[in-house]
């Protein structure tokens, strides 16, 4: 299998010190063949008296110890991984909740309120009067009101929602009953000896994924904006060729958007700069990884090195002289990489540590020093680099980001208020065939980036306007899709038509994977300006993640599923060992929620029943036929 | 190829890994997803047996003077070789299972149907394209080899003689 379709890590792959280093595809690689009872989701560890599996070639009325069979083991698996996920969102999404806090008490950390509107907004939303109150009082309301969330019920969000999802809901039961409640009964009710009944657990688990999409994750987006300041439409640039040969590389690692703000922002103060050019360097570049590079992209336009696959290969140009991470998809190999090179490493979160890797605490009130502090020992550590050793390739991709569900059509329409008018009449005329979220990470059983190309690609041909979050949107951007111009080479004639009228690119870059909430409040604006159905289950859209890889995917996919959205996932989630389950996600839960998963592990053939479904959706609506013929798509080899 | 199948007892986890690469071998497929769904289902010539806390995968040995072979009425079952392995012929075999009584090791079984017998192959097609049967390729402790007995022969001797020059003997 070929490692990647990014010709900058082919690049570095191919190098001299490339190919004697170690990474995650030569790890991969070596776990083949993975193990068939894991893979297909019917070995059960939970209890002590395992480890059971199912025979998946063996007679149907296998069971484990306690007996439950494989339904019961691929279910409970299933949910504890949606567990993990929406824990995973929310807990970021209540670290945001917690600065803001120290924010608005006035702390010493150099937080402070960015977006006064957005507070406002959030604020009459959370039915917390804000007149006659300062920011700051309205804030600490505001954050309470949040962390409130992950205690109880209602998480208020959710109205967001049209009212017949909310219908669907009730009648299902599931309404979260708090988001941290939701991970600690699914851990419950998959412990030994509680729920037997698949689809009574995996209900719970959509029930945990809402509590995510519309809860942890969605106050995560929420609160960063209020923090760190909305984003709105921004030039930058993608792939390891923003590494700089003469400047300090700072590497942001992660997905939390509070600490490397100050490191950034530190980066351009003057002292810092005035010692980084005392020690010879040309300036400080600070650049990132994954999803905490999003953030930086979308509000201030800090280019995006690369995606979760691209971590080692960062490192391995040797021009990165520190890299500070947070939480989540770090990948614990980037310690033997950062040992090969002059690279400083460096932990922040109490949650996330490494043996031997040097930790400097990241605390809300010393924030602005930490950054500081950073920022000076990667200056020392520029000092220690080798040029000799240095390979930067010379790949750099143009890219606009920064699109969020109150920016998009602004530009449009000529009102001061955000309409999605242009976008629904743009679908009810045939310009466009509908929307698709294409989102998720990197997965070293697939070709890097391969997936999420191919299938945007033929998206794009089809006049199907494609929203990205995460590595997914990083994915593109490398390649140029998230261009204006690329709707000139890829868009079908009606989205270009869209895009040269809006004056957007064909592909939306709406930000980090707590972000995939922005996604889910356009699909209720949507619905709310109307002409497209009722509910969200209504809309000509869909949903893919191609290369997922993490728990936090899984609960992602989920809570589309839940909130009425048809979801391509592939690899898909390791449930395949039991036929029912793998029969209520792809067809009984559309009874439920109105969405459902489509396990195709082909990313062309993955886009084709997106489509297929939107012509569908658009046919139950009665909308006119589409007003172009289809972009011959072409595969692109 | 040429070899025999090796189990180091020590290293065997009873993981099944050997159990569900043979089936999937055996399947039409290859592909685990689809040969878990083809019916009849692929079935595994490997079984992990354990007694006593001791995990060891079994499989035919593919014996030089094959009882099996010597019972099998119908010539379905041949030994062609000294290198070999033991072939199935399954449309000259009349389910008799007279190679199943006469198996010292038990290894031998007959498929679902009734109609004919599984046994071992030593993945013969893999074996002529250079690749390891798929047993041992799956053995994630590499609990299962493939040697020539020359090679087994020769290690063993490198065994025992590094355990005198230790002192451990």
């Amino acid at each position: 299998m070929k490692q990647t379709v990014d010709r900058a890590a082919q690049k570095v792959l191919d190098s001299t010190i490339g190919r004697q280093a170690k990474t995650v595809w030569d790890r991969s690689e070596a776990m083949e063949p993975r193990c068939g009872f894991g893979d297909l989701g019917i070995c059960c560890t939970i209890c002590l008296q395992g480890p059971c599996r199912i025979d998946p070639f063996g007679p149907p009325d296998q069971k484990g110890c306690c007996g439950a069979d494989a339904d019961t083991i691929a279910a409970r698996n299933f949910i504890r991984a949606i567990a993990a996920g929406c824990a995973a969102h929310s807990d970021h999404g209540r670290d945001i909740a917690s600065t803001l806090l120290h924010a608005a008490k006035g702390g010493t950390g150099g937080f402070r309120i960015t977006d006064a509107a957005k507070l406002n907004a959030i604020a009459a939303e959370l039915g917390i009067p804000a007149e006659g109150r300062s920011p700051e009082q309205v804030a600490e309301k505001v954050a309470l009101a949040c962390l409130e969330q992950f205690a109880r019920s209602p998480l208020p969000f959710m109205q967001r929602a049209p009212e017949p999802l909310k219908k669907k809901w009730s009648q299902a039961t599931l309404w979260p009953k708090g988001i941290d409640r939701e991970v600690v009964e699914v851990l419950h009710r998959t412990h030994e000896g509680v729920d037997a009944d698949y689809r009574n657990l995996i209900l719970s688990g959509i029930r945990a994924a809402l509590a995510d999409g519309w809860g942890g994750s969605m106050l995560a987006t929420e609160l960063s904006d209020i923090l760190f300041g909305s984003p709105s439409p921004i030039r930058s640039k993608a792939n390891l060729g923003v590494l700089k040969a003469d400047e300090v590389n700072i590497v942001v690692h992660g997905h939390e958007p509070a600490l490397s703000d100050m490191v950034a922002r530190a980066s351009r103060e003057g002292e810092l700069l005035d010692y980084a050019r005392h020690k010879g360097a040309k300036g400080i570049n600070v650049c990132g990884l994954c999803c905490t590079s999003i953030e930086l992209l979308m509000r201030q336009g800090y280019p995006a090195l690369g995606n979760f696959l691209s971590q080692e290969l960062a490192i391995l140009t040797g021009a990165v002289d520190l890299m500070v991470v947070d939480v989540q998809c770090v990948m614990p190999g980037i310690q033997d990489m950062a040992k090969c090179f002059h690279t400083e490493l460096l932990t922040t979160s109490p949650k996330a540590k490494m043996p031997g890797v040097n930790h400097l605490e990241f605390e809300e009130s010393k924030a602005h020093a930490l950054a500081h502090e950073i920022v000076r020992r990667a200056v020392d550590a520029y000092t220690r680099r080798r040029p000799e050793r240095v390979n930067i390739p010379d790949e750099v991709m143009d890219l606009v980001a920064g699109f969020t569900v109150e920016n998009i059509f602004t530009n449009l329409g000529g009102t001061f208020r955000s309409t999605f008018r242009p976008l629904n009449d743009a679908i009810i005329s045939g310009r466009l065939r509908g929307v698709a979220a294409v989102i998720g990470c990197n997965n070293a059983k697939v070709t890097q980036d391969e997936g999420h190309l191919a299938m945007t690609r033929r998206l794009l041909a089809a006049d199907v306007l494609v929203v990205q979050t995460g590595c997914s949107a990083t994915a593109c951007a490398k390649e140029g899709f998230l261009r204006p111009e690329a709707a000139l080479e890829l868009a079908g004639e009606g989205l270009r038509e869209i895009c040269e009228t809006v004056g957007i690119p064909p592909v939306i870059h709406m930000g980090s994977c707590v972000d995939n909430s922005r996604v889910l409040r356009a699909l209720c604006e949507m619905v709310k300006e109307g002409g497209l159905g009722g509910d969200i289950s209504d809309l000509p859209v869909a949903a893919a993640a191609p290369e997922a890889m993490s728990e936090k995917a899984v609960s992602i996919g989920c809570y589309a599923v839940g909130s009425g959205v048809f979801t391509v996932f592939s690899p898909p989630p390791r449930v395949e060992g039991s036929r029912n389950v793998v029969e209520f996600l792809t067809r009984g839960i559309e009874d439920v929620t109105g969405g459902k998963f489509c396990f195709e592990r082909d990313p062309v053939k993955g886009a084709e029943a997106m489509i297929a479904h939107m012509d569908a959706k658009r046919k139950a609506l009665g909308l006119s036929p589409m007003m172009y013929k289809e972009k011959i798509y072409k595969e692109k080899k | 190829m040429k070899g025999v199948i090796v189990i180091d007892v020590e290293k065997c986890l009873g993981c099944r890994s050997c159990q569900v690469q043979c089936a999937l071998e055996h399947s039409h497929s290859k592909n685990l997803v689809e040969a878990i769904r083809e019916r009849p289902a692929p079935r595994a010539r490997v079984r992990v047996e354990a007694v006593d806390g001791l995990a060891v995968p079994l499989q035919c040995r593919h014996c030089e003077d094959a009882p099996c072979v010597r019972v099998c009425p119908s010539h379905a079952l041949e030994k062609p070789g000294i290198d070999d392995p033991v072939s199935v012929t399954n449309e000259r075999c009349i389910g008799c299972s007279l190679c199943i009584l006469a198996c010292p090791f038990g290894v031998i079984d007959m498929d679902v149907t009734g109609k004919a017998i599984v046994n071992c192959d030593l993945c013969v097609e893999r074996l002529k394209n250079d690749r390891l049967p798929a047993c041992v390729e799956g053995c994630p402790t590499k609990a299962l080899q493939f040697k020539s007995l020359k090679d087994v022969s020769s290690g063993k001797r490198r065994k025992y003689l590094t355990a005198i020059a230790r002192g451990d003997r």
